[in-house]
């Protein structure tokens, strides 16, 4: 079988750090290549090399056996190269129709939205997404933001289909229909090349696997040839134990209580009492309304109940409110809501808690130790110290993000989607980071979409159905079919253990 | 500094290149009148600009900033005049001019903020209303005329705008003082980096804690007080005010913030690029008075260019950094 497109000893320089050197690789039709790799290994950036997006500093792409000859992305396309990225390429102010068909668009000197709408919509309805094709891209949810990536792809008719962490922001529901569109791509011969730090999904996808480490190729296999914990150690380059940490048991009193709390128009009803050191999880379909939850919690939306801090009644208001009571919100639009993308690390880093670094002139000493610190402490692995986080490969941007919000040191911490795209050997050290803060004293609410996640972090787990709780679990009741069931609707838990 | 790129020595450059043909020129233009006269003309504009730096790195504008002046400057006449019997000449009368002109500074930032933050309507669409209103105010007051000092008041104040110290005019001193804080206070002051984050994107900002409406109120109300200060010492340089003081200035102000290099956008501000953009906006217009090579009619013609060059460097710079 011979190859449709193929890298031929790429090097991959910015500025004067070399980012990949001398990677050989190759992808077949009708057969899905899942490259694997720690943060910042240069997935990202052989996708785009491979896309057209992004110039190889040396080296060759072949395609179809000959010398590459599209020079950017639109090029490629043409050709029949489609690339999902990784962050997303859609334009926030458009609708889902405009930008699925954004460039080729139908009709004549004038638009014909109503076959734009219509192919749209058929396109959603394939991959079961309820969004309607003239939402607003601004207004949607990350993971349906997903969905219209991979709607936009699939209606490009693609013979090469490049996907960078497509699932990392899915939901189980939406990644199964992700692998049927992925399964029925394979079987009309189209090549697909996939990535993802869920391993699993690499094992269950992938007919061939290469590991990328720190821009080179260090191993590839064919199906089968490697498991789950071989393809984590040759990622990090060492054997990987306990990649959750020991669980918790004493805990101290109740630090943040909520009654009969509520954002319209999704979420009500809800009520739970979270203790000193324990770390409570939240699962749920994505759209049951956990985001909303926790945004209303740190006062970013009009909200009504009780909330009870140390057992005295207060109002949140606004984040800067909610810092002042020691509690924190991580979002999961890191993108969007998280990191100023064109800005350095470390204006990034020490914006929420500016006023600690000095009044009325900010230290620039002060910052500089405070990045220094959070770049050990979370093993951020920036090519250059100033450079803007956008230039970041995705993972690291997610650990900058965690590190500006520990920077407040919150006691009440909740962290939205903690490890989305985040390595297997990052994720571990997250965990026992989290674990960490919890036997200090202070108390972590971790929502997640990942199941093994909430499973082997979480002390309690609450699990949120169409914006009101389906149930409370706890200690030993904490089972994936017990989380599953309640997350589906398929029994009532009692509700008495919030 | 990390950023020595084309854009932002660019502006540099090209007063530098400035400096070197007016002096080659014109003998006089090194004199020490001509420079003061350079200087001071660019004050008005430049404590203007600097203000304006803040608001348009936030991601807001103003457009009002000249009708703000000429109405700033009709109420400190007409309160001065209407002071006199009581104060007399003096002191005194000069400063309680100096507090009406920054008062309605300050109110009239306050109501462009209040209005953008807190009925959130385009910070365009509210100073294009509040330019029209400022303006249509201060030409009613004046019947259509010119408000003009009390002369025994206009002799005893003239010395602000020509006076100074060791020599150097007051303007100059107090638009480098202004100039100086500006810079302090966007490059090292919580103010500076929440402005910066906020025209990036307020969003990040809001989930930040940054107190984002807090923050876009005050740069108007700096704006604000820095027109009613620049007022202060325009007023004394003609002893009246009229329908047309302060016209234009907006664009002047707005034009030397972004050939200084700060994104129209918002997210990057600079101040000591805004000064150096004043400068050369002024440098242009002496240049042409001195030297008869081309009419002093095409100066708008030749400011105009340098702006699109400008923003033109800028872009280069943007999509450098997209790559
Ligand atoms: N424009 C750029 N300028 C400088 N460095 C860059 C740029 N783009 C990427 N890099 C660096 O190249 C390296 C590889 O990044 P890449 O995004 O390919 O990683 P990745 O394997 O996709 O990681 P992740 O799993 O976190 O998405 C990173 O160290 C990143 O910081
Ligand atoms: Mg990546």
């Amino acid at each position: 079988m011979t190859a449709i497109l193929a890298l031929h000893d790429i090097r991959k320089s910015f500025g004067p750090i070399e980012i990949l050197h001398g990677i050989d690789f190759a992808l077949h039709p009708g057969e899905v290549h899942a490259l694997i790799g720690e943060n910042g290994a240069g997935k990202s950036t052989i996708m785009k090399i491979l896309g057209g997006f992004l110039a190889a500093s040396s080296g060759q792409v072949l395609f179809e056996g000959k010398p590459a000859t599209y020079r950017s992305g639109a090029e490629a396309e043409a050709q029949g190269i489609v690339v999902i990225h990784q962050e997303f390429n859609l334009a926030a102010d458009l609708t889902v129709s405009q930008n699925i068909w954004l460039g080729r668009e139908m009709g004549g000197w004038l638009l014909d939205h109503k076959a734009m709408r219509v192919a749209t919509q058929a396109l959603l309805d394939q991959l079961e997404c309820r969004v309607s094709p003239d939402a607003r891209i601004r207004d949607l949810p990350v993971s349906d933001r997903q969905m219209v990536e991979i709607a936009k792809a699939l209606s490009r008719n693609a013979r090469v289909l490049i996907m960078d962490e497509p699932s990392a922001v899915l939901t189980g529901h939406e990644v199964e229909v992700l692998f049927r569109q992925i399964d029925r791509l394979r079987a009309q011969g189209v090549a697909l090349l996939y990535t993802s730090h869920r391993l699993d999904e690499v094992a269950h996808l992938a007919d061939r696997v290469t590991v990328l480490r720190d821009g080179a190729v260090v191993r590839q296999a064919m199906r089968g040839e490697m498991t789950e914990d071989g393809m984590a150690t040759a990622m990090v380059g060492r054997d990987l134990k306990d990649i959750f940490p020991p669980r918790r048991s004493d805990f101290g009193p109740v630090v943040l209580e909520v009654r009969d709390f509520a954002v319209p128009p999704l979420v009500s009803g809800i009520g739970f009492a979270l203790r000193k050191g324990e770390v409570l999880g939240i699962s749920g379909l994505v759209g049951s309304g956990r985001t909303e939850l926790a945004e209303g919690l740190v006062g970013l939306r009009r909200h009504s109940g009780t909330v009870l801090r140390n057992g005295a009644e207060t109002t949140i208001r606004s984040v800067a409110g909610a810092a002042e009571q020691g509690l924190a919100y991580l979002t999961e639009d890191r993108k969007e809501r998280g990191l100023l993308l064109a800005k350095t690390l470390r204006e990034n880093l020490t914006l929420s808690t500016l006023d600690r670094f000095g009044s009325p002139l900010v230290s620039r000493e002060a910052e500089e130790k405070a990045l220094t610190q959070a770049i050990s402490d979370f093993d951020i692995r920036a090519p250059k110290r100033d450079m803007a986080v956008g230039n970041l490969s995705g993972g690291n941007q997610q650990k900058v993000l965690l590190a500006k919000t520990m920077l407040a040191q919150p006691e009440v911490i909740i962290i939205d989607e903690p490890t989305r795209g985040i390595d297997i050997g990052t994720k571990s050290q997250i965990y026992h980071f989290i674990d960490r803060l919890a036997r200090e004293g202070r108390s972590v609410i971790v929502i997640s979409s990942d199941m093994p996640e909430i499973l082997g972090l979480s002390d309690r787990v609450l699990v949120m159905r169409q914006g009101r709780m389906a149930g409370v679990l706890d200690g030993a009741e904490i089972t994936e079919t017990a989380v599953v069931r309640l997350v589906m609707g398929t029994t009532e838990k009692a509700i008495e253990n919030a | 500094m990390r950023n020595l790129s084309l854009s932002t020595l660019g502006p540099l450059a090209a007063l530098i290149l400035l400096v070197i043909l007016g002096a080659w020129l014109n003998e006089n233009f090194y004199s020490a009148g001509n420079i003061t006269n350079v200087l001071a003309r660019s004050a008005f504009i430049g404590m203007i600009a600097v203000g304006m730096t803040f608001v348009i790195t936030s991601g807001g504008l103003d457009l009002s900033v000249g009708s703000m002046a000429a109405f700033i400057a009709g109420m400190m006449i007409l309160a001065m005049n209407a002071m006199l019997p009581r104060l007399g000449v003096g002191i005194p009368l000069v400063l309680a001019g100096m507090g009406v002109a920054l008062g309605v500074g300050l109110l009239a930032g306050l109501g462009n903020g209040l209005l953008i933050t807190r009925a959130r309507i385009e910070p365009f669409i509210v100073t294009l209303g509040t330019m029209g209103i400022f303006r249509s105010l201060v030409t009613w007051i004046a019947d259509g005329g010119t408000l003009s000092l009390d002369f025994g008041t206009r002799e005893f104040y003239r010395p602000v705008y020509y006076g100074g110290l060791f020599g150097i005019a007051w303007p100059i001193i107090v638009f480098a003082i202004i100039a100086v804080l500006g810079e302090v206070a966007m490059r090292h002051t919580r103010f500076g980096r929440y402005c910066e984050a906020i025209g990036s994107n307020d969003k990040v900002a809001r989930y930040s804690a940054v107190k984002v409406e807090r923050v876009q109120l005050w740069t108007y109300v700096i704006l604000g007080l820095l027109v009613g200060l620049a007022t202060i010492l325009y007023v004394p340089r003609l002893g009246s005010a009229s329908g047309s003081t302060g016209l234009l200035w907006e664009l002047e102000a707005i034009a030397a913030v972004i050939i200084g290099g700060t994104a129209l956008k918002g997210g990057y501000g600079r101040v000591w690029g805004t000064v150096v953009g004043v400068l050369i906006l002024s440098l242009i217009d002496n240049i042409l008075n001195l030297a008869d090579l081309v009419s002093p009619y095409l100066n708008g013609a030749i400011q105009g260019v340098i702006i699109v060059l400008a923003v033109v460097l800028q872009r280069g710079k943007s999509s450098a950094e997209g790559r």
